[in-house]
């Protein structure tokens, strides 16, 4: 391994380990936001992986993440099974059912995938909510776990260090380099042999195996689950605009919009929540004409200039 | 036949929907998702004058129709065209216009929220009628008629006006337009504009007889999306027939079914346009 | 040169476009080794026929073969794997990369799927080939239009194709780059590549190929050596526009 390696392997690990102390530093509030953060670390840093080199624009967390939600809730309160199963089974249904969404849509224009996912997690939500009035009868889900906040926080920090540890062995395969070239010029992708459909699906699916993953383990956090509260389109943007403010074309990008992000979203919720949804179109806008290649992209863009003034 | 009937009438409001945007995207090449805003912005005017001072929608729609277009004109030549210049691609235009239409979708329903954030009920023409031996109320059948004449006219305007043999040429080829020295930014602002200044119309209309609030433009965006695809980007006759369809599947099975499936079965249609006819209804293999 | 056994059968191909017919039923043969000139005035068909070759899009009818394996209607991934390397008539490099990723690409995804130090050294040569040796780690923005044509080259041949096919890669250089362009493919040629070219300066169709066909209208009007088909009537006049 090369001095180039070791060095961002060395800060990586001084972070997670730092992440790791957190619980112990802070709590209740604090824990709380800081959750909500590692939560979108994981979310955004695995949408990136993905749509960052694709431009396929990804509005689906919101619906995978349901999907573990959901399925958690439902196997635990309906069928009395334990949380580790269903978990497991949510991210699995979860990758598959990405499978087939990017299998029909992926082979065509970015516009179709953006709008198939536009819509999706809303319509599982009525299908879901259909099949819960009229064949399970039961409304209320409870997910009765022991998990404290520090356990979730903890969890969730273990898959977004899988995110990251997952995003730098892509980097250095053909499955990376592949992505990269379709992200060039899919045309050539293709001319030099590169299956670009499977390339991009076997990436839709580790989106959604990965959001459901933090849907499942969100879902003790609430403990009373109906899928309104986690079919959220919402959560789809947030992660959409948090990738694109930290920039996307590098693994640790989305990292960095994340933090100040939660912050500011918090504050605005709390202080002025009548302007989430302005804010959050003001966000969209900001991104596209004045910081396009986010955070990281304007970092350096100045790192060049003042090396260039040397 | 009350399905059939109220399927038809559901999608005739419908293709005024998606003829809108398919002005947008097919001609100007914006895929505006913003568009389902213009409808909600549409029916607050309609409501607020109808409540204040009980203006009938129906005159409603000739102050709403020409601030619409001014609106959107603007919105394409200060917000869009800069991006139209930047991008190096059709990709990336794409990608920039729905970040940028999203963002603008956000801010409006923002400020539409700000401005009523509660539903917009009134009741207008809400006499019942019966046709066929179906029972529809009057407020349906109406918008159903001006639909049809606002379609007909923009029909006639594409097809029978110099400037709508423009709009055309530059929805067929943007390059070759050029090249026979029409102004593409133009022509392709007309278009934006005349696309939202038709959704605004449309949201007067439904508001008549669906009650919106201001979350509900995503929904209509989604419709109008899927019938712009099922009837091929750019093709006014694939619409008005996509439109139809989508009405009358999503009335037959809200009635027999669920009426929380309307999106259920909106997407159904959509994946089988997906896998199946990707090109549109009526659209050849693309080249 | 041209003994060898047949490597390509093109047999009966058409493509329509809508109503459009922008090939109809043209058939050849290109032998191993051989360098095969597809020449014929603007619109004839050329690159339509170069794009069903490569796999840009599906037959309407007709069969292709490589080496006896039918290539007709599968995805352009599979074909270019099974040994079709192409470049573009309107060069296409990968902008956001280095020249030599840019040519590693190539060498990544064909049917050796090299990686590694394999395809680094693999495109180091090919690189010192086409003449960008001291020009590798510069971002591929940065070059001349002739050094990114001779990146796609290099691209193309780094996915040791058996066949290759050349777009205009000739058309836009200056009459020095052209002289020394056409050295090149004409060493690639010594090396006893088969080579498929559509081109429109008359100079290197002379110089380079050992037998050319022509198209007009899609349909194949002449076959022979670039002196017999150039000297050709039909092909003459198809040139001029008599018909």
């Amino acid at each position: 391994m090369s001095r180039k390696e070791v060095v961002p392997l060395l800060i990586g690990v001084v972070l997670v380990v730092v992440a790791a102390l957190v619980p112990y530093v802070a709590n209740g509030y604090w824990l709380s936001i800081a959750l909500t953060a590692m939560m979108y670390i994981a979310l955004s840093t695995s949408w990136a992986l993905f749509s960052g080199p694709t431009h396929y624009i990804s509005l689906a967390s919101g619906a995978f993440f349901g999907v573990g939600g959901y399925l958690v809730a439902t196997g635990m309160s309906d069928y009395n099974q334990s949380f580790w199963l269903m978990m497991a089974i949510s991210a699995l249904v979860a990758t598959v059912l990405a499978g087939l969404i990017g299998l029909a849509t992926l082979r065509l224009s970015g516009v179709y995938f953006v709008i198939f996912t536009l819509g999706l997690a809303e319509m599982i939500r009525n299908l879901v909510s259909w099949v819960q009035n009229n064949f399970l009868g039961s409304r209320g889900l409870y997910v009765l776990t022991d998990f404290t906040e520090a356990h979730i926080y903890w969890m969730l920090l273990a898959v977004a260090t899988a995110v990251f540890i997952f995003g730098w062995l892509i980097d250095r395969s053909r499955l990376g380099f592949a992505l990269k070239i379709i992200g060039n010029d899919e045309t050539v992708a293709r001319h030099v042999g590169i299956n670009t459909a499977w390339t991009k699906v076997i990436l839709f699916m580790s989106t959604g195996f990965f959001a459901a993953l933090v849907g499942a383990i969100i879902a003790p956090r609430y403990s009373y689950i109906e899928p309104n509260l986690v079919f959220s389109p919402e959560l789809s943007f947030l992660v959409v605009i948090m990738a694109l403010l930290g920039g996307t074309h590098r693994l640790w990008g989305p990292l960095v919009g994340v933090i100040p992000f939660t912050l500011i979203w918090e504050a605005i919720s709390i202080w002025i929540p009548n302007f989430t949804t302005l804010f959050l179109g003001l966000a969209f806008l900001t991104i596209v004409y004045f910081i396009p290649n986010g955070f990281v992209g304007l970092f350096e863009k100045l790192r060049a200039k003042s090396r260039s003034w040397q | 036949m009350d399905i059939l009937i109220s399927g038809l009438l559901l999608g005739g409001t419908y293709v005024l929907i998606a003829m809108g945007l398919n002005l947008q995207y097919g001609v100007a090449r914006i895929m505006n998702l913003a568009n389902g805003e213009m409808i909600v912005l549409g029916a607050l005017a309609s409501f607020w004058v109808f409540t204040s001072s009980m203006v009938s929608p129906l005159l409603t729609l000739f102050l709403v129709a020409p601030i619409a277009f001014v609106g959107n004109w603007l919105i394409y030549r200060l917000l869009l065209v800069p991006l139209v210049r930047r991008a190096k691609n059709q990709g990336q235009l794409e990608v920039d216009s729905i970040l940028a239409t999203f963002g603008m979708s956000f801010v409006l329903v923002g400020i539409v929220v700000s401005l009523h954030g509660e539903y917009f009920t009134y009741s207008f023409l809400a006499s019942p009628l019966s046709i066929l031996g179906t029972t529809v109320a009057l407020n349906r059948l109406v918008a159903f008629a001006f639909a049809v004449v606002i379609g007909l006219v923009l029909y006639l305007w594409l097809n029978h006006s110099r400037a709508g043999m423009a709009v055309r040429a530059v929805a067929v080829n943007p390059d070759s337009a050029k090249l026979v020295g029409i102004n593409v930014l133009k022509v392709s602002a007309l278009a934006f504009a005349v696309g939202g200044a038709v959704s605004a119309v449309a949201g007067v209309l439904i508001s008549t007889f669906i009650t919106l609030d201001a979350s509900v433009g995503v929904i209509f965006t989604m419709k109008a999306l899927i019938i712009v695809i099922m009837g091929g980007v750019g093709d006014i006759r694939g619409a008005i027939v996509a439109a139809l369809i989508l009405g009358l599947v999503e009335t037959a099975v809200a009635t027999l079914i669920d009426p929380g499936l309307t999106l259920v079965s909106a997407y159904l249609i959509f994946l089988l346009v997906l896998l199946f006819k990707p090109q549109g209804l009526f659209g050849r293999a693309q080249t | 040169m041209s003994a060898g056994r047949t490597l390509l059968e093109i047999q009966n191909i058409s493509k329509s476009f809508g109503g459009l017919i922008a090939v109809n039923s043209l058939s050849f043969n290109v032998k191993e080794q051989e360098v095969v000139g597809v020449i014929g005035p603007n619109g004839s068909g050329k690159t339509t026929v170069m794009n069903l070759i490569s796999g840009v899009f599906p037959l309407t009818s007709g069969t292709i073969r490589l080496a006896g394996r039918e290539l007709s209607n599968r995805p352009a991934h599979k074909i270019a794997r099974a040994g079709v390397g192409r470049t573009f008539q309107l060069v296409r490099v990968l902008p956001r990369l280095s020249v030599i990723d840019n040519v590693i690409a190539g060498a990544v995804f064909g049917h050796r799927r090299r990686w590694g130090y394999d395809a680094e050294s693999m495109a180091t040569h090919l690189l010192d080939r086409v003449g960008l040796a001291d020009k590798q780690s510069q971002p591929v923005s940065a070059l001349t239009y002739i050094d990114q044509k001779r990146v796609e080259l290099a691209r193309a041949l780094a996915g040791e194709p058996q066949v290759l096919l050349l777009d205009e890669w000739l058309a836009g250089l200056n009459p020095s780059e052209l002289q020394t362009g056409i050295e090149l493919i004409e060493s690639l040629s010594n090396e006893g590549r088969t080579i498929i070219l559509v081109e429109h300066v008359m100079d290197a169709i002379r110089t380079l190929c050992d037998r050319c066909i022509v198209v007009n209208s899609g349909k194949l009007i002449a076959e022979g050596t670039p002196e017999q088909v150039l000297s050709d009537p039909t092909v003459i006049s198809a040139y001029l526009g008599e018909d």
